[in-house]
């Protein structure tokens, strides 16, 4: 009993990066330029980008309802093939100046990529699993590429030892949902009996991916990662596996019988200390990458308001914000790349002093990315975080809005410090400017035409996101 | 009282047991060992329940290869006893309740739903069963799982292998 083909073409960008990472690895003792494995990097993630459309024209469920195509997988499924080829992009010239291996490089960032697509096209938890670990175990070996360097043996270690932790709490709430429910599907998960079983199951499971997703107060391993893995996979973990992650978790609690209703307290919550422990921790740090990966656990906690809100605009709101976050973290963390020079020692904030005058479209760049980080007017995060708070208040939620508002203030403090360091400070000492190689340029204009055309025309993909028949079903 | 719910109990007892000094022994080797008798005591239980391909794997898998890279670990490391921190004292005095709190919740909570999932089918546990899972319904996450071995792979090749 073979599956029809169409089932194959519902994952095909699944298997389209499973089998790019493993031909990768396949080619890697044969083939000895680097920039013949860049070139099959960029062309696998693009095939695979391009294959979302097949997944697309294809909706429906695959392999006995376990994963399947529908909207929300479509669009997740595009957001990490294009965070993966935007990645690949930007690291060439990285990993060259590392002299960093690629091959295995691109094989773990495509094995890391199939990973999250199955997380955001999973329909039974048992595949989701299979999918959060495809793309953490690629995510703690990334952590670490840089080997000689004792911050990103830091980074792997930390990232490996709580990232298990988590996995652990994750698959604990699975057993007791199953135990509780008696199946593994997503929407069928009914509870047999009453009780509080099936409600530790998913606290657990929340737990678990809140992890994942570094909301506070799990949170506290993602400076020192993010600090210490190489700056593109730092982009990568940014922007992906945050996707991934709050894809699953709009799945469970959309689709999900049991999660109806109750879980907006808990989400208030989780909301209101993760935005605080990002912005406040972010105010304190003199590193760029930090000062980043801290703004990275404030957005989780914004996203997390729309699920607070958990109505119809919050499910529209978290699609569209991560996207604009994507583009926003993706664009930065690679000027940050480029900009760190060797070893990557240029991260201080005092080093990006006079920035502007160096090098005025990087700054330019740099500061259209944290302005929309900010969710200043014309760029996608400004219309990100207005439809969370549109959300916020279509559910009567006053006072998660305001200390939103409050959230967006304080953030304002270090982003807009980063923009007069850059453009108002003088260099302590005389640096010599660092030109852009022309796939970095690129990576940078893409990121920047996507803040920009959402933050003119967010209309497309909210209408996108407002299907009611997002997922599946 | 049946024999099967005597042999029961032995083995729960057993598996709580080891699980306890586990955790609390001081010695990593003694840890592994203990490891070792829970994982024999749950293979008998997956016995118990008819699953003889889950019990068998357990011992072979587990018991055998996994245990087996714990001790040439602990071994190669010379990882001797465990330092007992102030935090790890703080972990003590918070875990045990916290530990007790949630084995009496989820016992509470398995004694009232135990009719229900009384009810539940079980078709998994026998080789047959577990088999037509796994190469059916389940193949898609079981060849995805082949990916993921290839992944801790080329990962022990990343970290491990020599500068060239």
């Amino acid at each position: 009993m073979f599956p029809p083909r169409e089932e194959f073409l519902r994952v095909l960008p699944i298997l389209i990066f499973c089998g790019g990472g493993t031909l990768l690895m396949l080619l890697q003792p044969f083939l000895r330029s680097r920039t013949a494995f860049s070139l099959l990097a960029l062309a696998g993630s693009l095939t695979a980008v391009v294959s979302v459309g097949c997944s697309a024209a294809h909706p429906g469920a695959a392999f006995y309802g376990l994963i399947g195509s529908d909207p929300a997988s479509v669009f997740f499924e595009f957001l990490v093939g294009a965070v993966a080829f935007l990645v690949i992009l930007g690291s060439a010239s990285y990993l060259e100046r590392e002299s960093l291996a690629p091959a295995e490089f691109y094989a773990l960032i495509f094995f890391a990529a199939a990973g999250m697509c199955v997380l955001a096209s999973a329909r039974e938890m048992l595949t989701a699993f299979i999918g959060l670990e495809m793309s953490s175990i690629s995510s703690y070996i990334l952590a670490g590429y840089r080997r000689e360097s004792p911050k990103a043996a830091e980074s792997a270690l930390k990232y490996f030892l709580l990232g298990s932790f988590a996995t652990a709490f994750f698959l604990y709430g699975i057993a007791l949902l199953y135990g509780s429910t008696g199946t593994t599907v997503i929407a069928q998960m009914t509870p047999l009996a009453p009780g509080l079983l099936p409600k530790l199951g998913l606290a657990l499971l929340l737990i678990g991916l809140s992890f994942k997703v570094a909301a506070a107060p799990f949170q506290l391993w993602t400076p020192d990662v993010y600090e210490g893995a190489p700056t593109p996979v730092t982009a990568l973990f940014s922007a992906g596996p945050k996707a991934a992650t709050f894809a699953l978790l709009l799945r469970i609690f959309v689709e999900m019988p049991l999660a109806a209703g109750e879980w907006t307290r808990i989400f208030w919550i989780l909301a209101v200390i993760t935005m605080f422990a990002g912005n406040l921790g972010a105010l304190l740090q003199t590193n760029v990458k930090r000062i980043l990966a801290y703004s990275s656990i404030a957005h989780a906690g914004y996203i997390l308001v729309a699920f607070a809100a958990s109505n119809e605009i919050g499910v529209a709101a978290v699609l569209f914000y991560l996207l604009a976050y994507a583009a926003a973290k993706l664009g930065a963390f690679s000027v940050v790349a480029h900009l760190g020079g060797a070893g990557e020692k240029r991260i201080e904030l005092d080093d990006f002093a006079g920035l502007a005058q160096r090098q005025p479209i990087a700054a330019a760049a740099f500061s259209l990315f944290l302005l929309s980080l900010l969710g200043i007017p014309v760029t996608a995060g400004f219309f990100g975080k207005f439809y969370i708070f549109k959300a916020a208040l279509a559910s009567h939620l006053i006072g998660l809005a305001v200390l939103l508002g409050v959230n967006s203030v304080i953030a304002a403090y270090y982003y807009l410090r980063l923009i007069i360091v850059m453009y108002m400070r003088e260099p302590k000492e005389e640096t010599a400017a660092l030109p852009f190689p022309g796939a970095v340029t690129t990576v940078l204009a893409l990121c920047a035409l996507a803040t920009v055309y959402f933050g003119l025309f967010p209309n497309h993909i909210i209408a996108f996101a407002s299907n009611p028949r997002l997922f599946g079903h | 009282m049946t024999p099967q719910l005597i042999v029961f109990f032995v083995l729960a007892a057993l598996a709580v047991l080891g699980a306890v000094t586990l955790i609390a022994a001081r010695h990593p080797i003694h840890s592994a060992l203990a490891l070792i008798v829970v994982m024999v005591a749950l293979a008998g239980l997956y016995l118990l329940q008819g699953a003889e391909f889950v019990a068998a794997v357990q011992i072979i898998v587990y018991g055998g290869a996994i245990m087996v890279l714990f001790v040439f670990v602990i071994m190669l490391l010379n990882a001797g006893e465990e330092e007992r921190t102030s935090l790890s004292r703080i972990a003590r005095v918070a875990g045990i309740p916290l530990a007790l709190a949630l084995s009496g919740f989820l016992a509470a909570a398995v004694l009232r739903s135990s009719h229900a999932a009384a009810q539940a089918p079980v078709t998994a546990a026998s080789t047959r069963g577990l088999s037509m899972l796994l190469f059916r319904e389940f193949v898609f996450p079981f060849e995805l799982t082949s990916f993921l071995i290839l992944v801790a792979i080329l990962g022990a090749l990343v970290l491990a292998q020599r500068e060239n």
